[in-house]
């Protein structure tokens, strides 16, 4: 069976949810919609407090070509445009919605009925797909449009579908795949469409055998979409993994992109979001959110409205257990730890995970003892514990020269450091640095 | 015997060579340098620090002598006198900086400034800024772990961990700017440094507004704005909700002192002035020993009284919501098997 070639590691997988069907979560009363939930410029408020909006309307429009436009994920009246506290206790510039009834914009089709043909050009689509503001939806939150915009002079040679799901205890990728299959092949047919190629790939990881028979099925009425199972690893559901584990290419490092492979890679329910942009002309208003956890008392997969505060999401699923030492926006790999649960669900929340106090707490760090663990659990072939030690002595140089942007902050290496070291920490902090050195390099280089 | 002889005159003679042609060598490739490098090095005192901008002393040293105009170089930690004798020997004109000290300007302590969450990451304050807010309400204070700590090379600022904040010892601070660029939240600045290091500054760099400072921390600037009215020099000015005083126009006359309802103004060396009559037992500072003066406790002109019962109505929501906020917040791996 496939998979990528070099480092990564098998947590323990913890699908509680898998099973739970995708359920409706009640309307929320409030939502705050931040600006910036994207990869690239924040978007521009088109609404100021007082104003009515509509679900589905336009609140904020993409501030730049890499940006993403924001739609009002319930029908109420403006409250706020300010700035909110977000996950990690920052502030940020945040539209506040009060919900009044349930009305919707124009244009939209609600109903569940399949639609198969699409009739629009490569650049129509393109076009709906930014109108309805489709970013990457597994976490990277990366503006889809830009995605299949193919710069001038490559070439897309496949379409590849991120099933993978490999983060633990997620599943709204898995439920997506299963509840909405036809939709979400039509939504790969119509990305076939946008960049111009016949043949695409559906990475699925076999821990999930239901998914794979189901879409099997499906993608077989079609021409050129093949689903591919792979062997269960993480990170096999970052892009360039998934690319080696599905076509053998490997991506060259940075400023190089997939495409330079042709390929263009898309998550599950950004495809199936595409599919209800470009046949339905439902904007990017919900998706659905795994809320899982060992103590939980019901683990879920809910249908929920941006901006709906995380906090609505723990009551649903039974409320916070007694012995919660950590809520994570995320997964326990890649997510994020919050402090602040009245943040809302952004575009790239795939799920919250509650931790319990014994689990979360990470053990004293000693010394590490060079046995290269981390080296050999890297999927990007990086020497973390040189990196995290040229942090600690802002050695950005010689960081930089080491390949450190390349990281894709996976977490495999610090899970497996048997000295409990917080590698990634160190090593993600000295990447945002090397990062902001060669932005300021660029920025201060004569333009030609 | 004949072969230890020839041995040893084998190598004489070796030596001897290898002697002559380094000689040559070293004429022929021999590095002219300004002999006063020397000298300026050993006048600068040595400590290495960096706070001049170069590397080194001997960097500084030799950017003193090769310069012509050395009125942009100070060295920190020698200060006026040490630039002065060298300009003296080189004869030129020395940059005039007025002595400066590092000056922390957060007031939240563990009591003032409740935590939230725990931190159970990277033992950094520039880790913990990249991750998220810090382990209290307030997203622009002090995080505590410690990074201008480890910077400072001359063991003048250390952690007090009672408040939870670093505390500068100004007989040791030579204004070096390590601890400045070190700490990630940008809360440590060189302010003048008046005689027996008295001193009057805004203890917070909070720009939120004032009812998030309130709920976060008792003791953070709410950018009312009293201060900036009673101030006779101009020196105070509130912007982006933060009040801020700038030394070079103060003339510590400490009437902001008393105005500022949370006590974000701190007094360091002197008492404070007199209250209003009513008060006439204020409780006085510890005259030097104790440098920070409870600023303005009891003496309570109206608007302070409601400010201080908008700080107990936020104090127990802010409780409240505690538990809920409890998760540590950190981006990690888990390490369960």
């Amino acid at each position: 069976m496939k998979t990528f070639p070099m480092g990564g590691v098998h947590p323990s997988e913890n699908k509680l949810s898998s099973a739970k069907p995708i359920e409706v979560l009640p309307l929320p009363e409030v939502v705050n919609i931040p600006l910036a939930q994207h990869i690239g410029a924040p978007a521009v408020a088109k609404v100021a407090k007082g104003d009515k909006v509509l679900t589905g309307q336009l609140i904020a429009e993409a501030g730049s070509f890499m940006s993403a436009n924001i739609h009002a994920p319930i029908s109420g009246t403006v409250t706020a445009v300010d700035m909110v506290a977000n996950g990690q206790g920052l502030r940020q510039m945040m539209i506040t919605i009060k919900r009044e009834g349930d009305e919707w914009a124009e244009g939209i089709d609600r109903s569940e009925t399949l639609v198969k043909e699409c009739s629009l050009s490569a650049q129509e689509i393109i076009a709906k797909i930014k109108e309805a503001g489709i970013v990457g939806m597994g976490g990277a939150t990366f503006p889809t449009h830009v995605k299949l915009s193919i710069p001038a002079g490559k070439k897309a040679e496949c379409v590849i579908i991120n099933g993978v799901e490999c983060e633990p205890y997620l599943t709204s990728d898995h439920r997506t795949m299963l509840e909405h299959g036809e939709e979400l092949v039509v939504g790969v047919t119509i990305l076939m469409k946008a960049v111009g190629v016949d043949k695409a790939y559906i990475g699925i990881e076999n821990n999930k055998p239901d998914a794979i028979a189901h879409l099997s099925k499906i993608a077989a009425q079609y021409k050129g979409i093949e689903v591919v199972p792979l062997k269960v690893r993480y990170p096999q559901g970052g892009e360039k993994q998934l690319i080696a584990a599905v076509t053998g290419r490997q991506v060259p490092p940075p400023p190089a992109l997939p495409i330079d492979v042709g390929a263009v890679v898309c998550n599950a329910s950004t495809t199936f979001a595409v599919y209800q942009a470009v046949q339905k002309g439902m904007p990017l208003i919900q998706r659905v959110v795994t809320i899982t956890g060992k103590n939980l008392k019901e683990p879920k997969n809910l249908l929920t409205r941006m901006g709906t505060p995380v906090s609505a999401l723990i009551a649903a699923a039974g409320g916070l257990p007694e012995n919660a030492g950590k809520v994570i926006n995320g997964g326990p790999m890649m997510g994020r730890a919050m402090v602040n649960l009245d943040s809302p669900v952004t575009k790239g929340c795939s799920g919250i995970t509650v931790m319990s106090e014994q689990d979360a707490r990470r053990r004293e760090a000693s010394q590490c003892i060079k046995c290269a663990k981390c080296v050999s659990a890297c999927p990007m072939g990086l020497e973390p514990y040189f990196l995290s030690k040229m942090t600690q002595k802002k050695n950005w140089d010689e960081l930089e020269a080491r390949m450190i942007t390349s990281c894709i902050e996976c977490g495999c290496c610090q899970s497996t450091c048997p000295a409990y070291l917080p590698l990634l920490d160190w090593v993600r902090l000295g990447k945002q640095t090397v990062m902001g050195r060669i932005r300021a390099r660029a920025a201060a280089a004569p333009k030609k | 015997m004949e072969v230890l002889l020839y041995t040893i005159l084998t190598l004489c003679v070796l030596g001897v060579l290898a002697a002559v042609i380094l000689y040559f060598v070293a004429q022929k490739f021999r590095v002219e340098e300004d002999p006063r490098i020397d000298e300026v090095e050993k006048m600068l005192p040595g400590a290495n620090c960096g706070g001049c901008g170069f590397a080194g002393c001997r960097g500084m040293a030799d950017a003193l002598v090769k310069r012509d105009d050395i009125s942009e170089l100070f060295c920190p930690v020698g200060g006026g006198d040490c630039m002065k004798a060298i300009a003296a020997y080189l004869g030129k004109a020395a940059a005039e900086k007025q002595p400066e000290v590092a000056t922390v300007r957060c007031g939240g302590t563990c009591e003032k400034r409740p935590r939230t969450n725990e931190y159970n990451g990277a033992k950094s304050c520039a880790v913990a800024a990249s991750l998220y807010a810090g382990e209290t309400g307030c997203a622009f204070g002090c995080l505590g772990l410690g990074d201008c700590v480890a910077a400072c090379a001359f063991d003048a600022i250390h952690m007090n961990p009672e408040t939870g904040l670093p505390e500068v010892d100004p007989d040791k601070c030579t204004a070096c700017g390590a601890c400045v660029k070190a700490c990630p939240k940008m809360v440590i600045e060189l302010r003048k440094k008046w005689p027996k290091n008295r001193a009057v500054y805004v203890s917070c760099v909070s720009k939120d507004k004032g009812a998030v400072v309130m709920k976060a921390c008792k003791a953070g600037c709410i950018g009312c704005g009293k201060c900036e009215k009673v101030c006779a020099f101009g020196a105070i000015t509130v912007e982006n909700n933060l009040a801020y005083i700038d030394p070079q126009k103060c003339k510590l006359c400490r009437k902001c002192v008393n105005e500022c309802p949370t006590g974000a103004i701190k007094l360091v060396g002197m008492d404070p002035l007199p209250k209003e009559p009513k008060a006439p037992a204020a409780p006085k500072a510890a005259p030097a020993a104790e440098k920070v003066a409870p600023a303005a406790p009891k003496a309570a002109p109206a608007a302070e009284k409601a400010v201080e019962k908008a700080a107990e109505k936020a104090a127990p929501a802010a409780e409240k919501a505690a538990p809920k906020t409890a998760p540590a917040a950190t981006k990690e791996p888990s390490h369960e098997s």
